[in-house]
């Protein structure tokens, strides 16, 4: 359903960019005289600025990755290396055990990684590992400030991702997934 | 023997001189320091921001009442950015023409200055015959003189742009030299009305002009529309920032600078912003005058009231390029093209035989001879 | 003090002289953009020289038109030809030998030109303009040299159209 909107031409005072200049200058003026006065939108909303009053992060923002525990303080992660197969500028590194690395410390797990690092200065927050992985061990949190003096420093090794990340309950396994990927079969794709 | 000395007036004309010049330049760099805190502090007003508000020596919010208005002003804060820019580091690219990327971010900042050399800021500081004009070089031709120096800028542009070898700063030089050599055209034709109607072409004699006839706007308003706009175009200001359009390349001609290399550049932009603001209240409003004080002065402090007002006059019209900053989009480069060559040339021209025509015809308007 | 300003007239001859001979042949660099950039130098230098004459007029409009205008577009076009080529390219002998007698026979002109002319009669011609001011410098141009000032701007006029036609493509 097209709407065709009607194009009048522009008559000659109006051709001669006076009006709209005329105009712009007196919304800017207005603004300009508003903020003299006082008003911000900050304070409007009860709220104050960054360094003192933290932002409020909202629903579904991707920062940061972090690694999950489980209900029992596990780690969700067993090592399967997708996202670090996935991982588009190659941030994650993961050091599988070996055949004689330590067990996984839950009991439903075969393995859990040796090392895993994710290079924050090489991140892009795409969100790929976090829907690749199948123990949804991985997720994008609200973490949005990072910063560091080095660069070691950046990289976040398995304690400080576990510790970051925090706890996640109750692993569907691959039930969330199948449910994304049936929504995406029924997507109205085009049709012919 | 110090006497003697002075009492020669070639050593005082050096001497005069190189004070002026010391003073001039002393309060130019201020002023440009201080443009980019008005600048971000208006653009902050207009986008309902609040501005740089924080940067402050540790001391100064311990000062009661007046200390944490000040930093709330941002009145520190070019002086932190002048601080930043002397300590970051000079990045010279392998793949540049050194020589050139080098020369350029001083020629495009020396014009600037060399154009205030011959505005009148004010009329006199004492009366009598050993009175200092209050402008550093009274030339005859002073207009031209600004034109030839402002057409030389364009140098600094184009050359950085091509010795950056680089696209973006490569496309941002080249339409810097179309641009400004074109908008030259319209702000040079504009002027000669201005001419016609005062008879002379040194801008002291210009400013005493309007101060017996009244503002040079009454009698030429389409020149001052013009000579406005064509300025902006000239400064590389929006809506007329073809050369260094961020969104489109990257920081044109400036990408590839860094440190105080890029300082220069930003120097120049608004060093040039104030020369121009300082030409157009000489050719068009007056100069040092007020409709109502108009004699050049006879003592040290109507010197100095004269001095005030040509920089309050100054002031506001850099608050104007600054208001127009957040106002327009960046023009289409053809429809800037367009603009410059098809619509104020023309009108240009048209002024010019207009006020021919009026000055050849009525008795008694405008000077003549 | 005139020993003052004949000690700026050398220096500025010099520097225009000098910074000619970098243009067309300077030992470090082949490069076109910095001849054109030494053109410009030798322009302003020049400039210098009609200052010292008392000339600002011609001054102004010098610096206004070539250095600021004509070599803007000039150094337009060198960036954006190829440029390579050009820096590489040796001394071609015939292009030399043609250079320095063309130069020898303008030079022959001027020396014959500069003992031909008798220095009072001249400074007294030039009497009028010797201020430098405008005005009479467009009298001048306006009386006595009417005739040849609108031959010349027809010719410009005549060269802007050819541009104008060469440049448009489908002639109708």
């Amino acid at each position: 359903m097209t709407k065709v909107v009607d194009r009048k031409p522009l008559s000659f005072y109006e051709r001669t960019y006076v009006p709209a200049l005329w105009e712009g200058l007196k919304v800017t003026a207005r603004h300009f005289k508003r903020s003299v006065q006082g008003h911000n939108t900050a304070k409007e909303l009860g709220e104050g600025y960054y360094p003192e009053v933290p932002w409020r992060v909202s629903e579904g923002y991707r920062g940061a990755p972090y690694l999950v525990r489980d209900q029992d303080g596990h780690t969700k992660c067993v090592s399967c290396q997708l996202c670090e197969f996935v991982c588009p500028p190659k941030a994650i590194r993961i050091t599988p055990p070996g055949p004689d690395g330590p067990p996984a410390d839950r009991p439903n797990a075969e393995k859990m990684p040796r090392e895993f690092e994710i290079n924050m200065l090489r991140c892009i927050f795409c969100g790929l590992c976090q829907e690749v992985c199948p123990e949804e061990a991985i997720f994008l949190e609200d973490h949005y400030s990072l910063t560091g003096l080095t660069r070691e420093e950046m990289v976040f090794d398995k304690e400080r991702l576990l510790k970051l990340g925090g706890v996640h309950a109750g692993t569907q396994k691959w039930k969330n997934k199948l449910e994304e990927a049936a929504a995406q079969e029924s997507f109205p794709v085009a049709t012919h | 023997m110090f006497e003697t000395l002075f009492s020669d007036p070639t050593v005082q004309f050096i001497a005069f001189s190189t004070v002026k010049i010391l003073v001039v330049f002393g309060v130019v760099m201020t002023f440009v320091a201080y443009a980019v805190l008005v600048e971000r502090k208006v653009s902050a007003f207009i986008q309902d921001r609040v501005g740089p508000n924080r940067t402050a020596p540790p001391f100064v919010m311990k000062i009661p009442v007046i200390g944490p208005f000040l930093v709330r002003c941002g009145i520190f804060q070019p002086m932190a950015d002048g601080l930043k820019f002397i300590l970051k580091e000079d990045f010279t690219p392998d793949y540049v023409r050194k020589v050139y990327f080098w020369l350029a971010p001083a020629i495009a900042v020396i014009p600037a200055f060399l154009t205030l050399a011959v505005i009148p800021f004010g009329s006199q500081l004492s009366a009598g015959p050993g009175a200092q004009k209050m402008v550093i070089a009274d030339l005859n031709v002073g207009i031209l003189y600004t034109f030839g120096i402002v057409s030389l800028g364009v140098y600094g542009i184009v050359l950085a742009g091509w010795s950056s070898n680089s696209k973006y700063p490569f496309l941002g030089g080249i339409r810097s030299s179309a641009q400004m050599i074109s908008y030259e055209l319209a702000m040079g034709m504009s002027v000669v009305a201005v001419f016609l109607v005062v008879g002379d072409l040194n801008l002291g004699k210009i400013v005493r002009f309007q101060a017996e006839h009244g503002w040079m706007i009454l009698y030429q308003p389409v020149a001052f529309l013009l000579f406005l706009v064509s300025a902006f175009a000239e400064t590389n200001r929006l809506p007329f920032d073809m050369p260094e359009s961020e969104s489109e390349l990257v920081g044109g001609y400036h990408t590839e600078y860094s440190s105080m290399k890029f300082a220069l550049f930003f120097l120049g932009e608004y060093a040039n912003m104030i020369a121009s603001s300082a030409m157009m209240v000489t050719l068009f409003l007056g100069g040092w005058s007020l409709p109502f004080l108009g004699e050049p002065a006879g003592s040290l402090w109507g010197g100095l009231l004269h001095l005030g007002i040509f920089v309050a006059k100054m002031l506001v019209m850099l608050v104007v390029f600054i208001w127009v900053r957040w106002m327009l989009p960046r023009f289409r480069y053809d429809q800037l093209m367009d603009l410059g060559w098809r619509r104020f040339i023309p009108l240009a021209l048209a002024n010019i035989v207009v006020t021919a025509l009026v000055l050849a015809l009525v008795d008694g308007w405008g000077k003549g001879t | 003090m005139p020993e003052f300003t004949d000690l700026l007239f050398f220096v500025f001859a010099g520097l225009t002289l000098l910074f000619g001979f970098l243009c067309v042949a300077n030992p470090l660099s082949r490069n076109p953009v910095t001849s054109a950039m030494f053109l410009v130098l030798t322009i302003i230098s020049m400039a210098g020289l009609f200052v010292l004459l008392h000339a600002f007029f011609l001054a102004a409009v010098q610096i206004l038109v070539y250095a600021g205008a004509v070599m803007v577009v000039f150094l337009f076009v060198i960036m954006l030809l190829d440029l390579k080529e050009e820096a590489r390219r040796k001394l071609n002998r015939v292009a030399l030998t043609a250079g320095v007698l063309a130069v020898s026979g303008l030079a022959a002109i001027l020396v014959r030109a500069v003992t031909a002319a008798r220095p009072a009669a001249l400074a007294l011609k030039a009497g009028p303009l010797a201020e430098g001011d405008t005005a009479p410098l467009g009298r001048i141009l306006f009386q006595s040299y009417l005739l040849p000032f609108e031959i010349l701007s027809i010719l410009l006029l005549v060269a802007m159209v050819g541009v104008i036609l060469l440049s448009k493509k489908d002639l109708r």
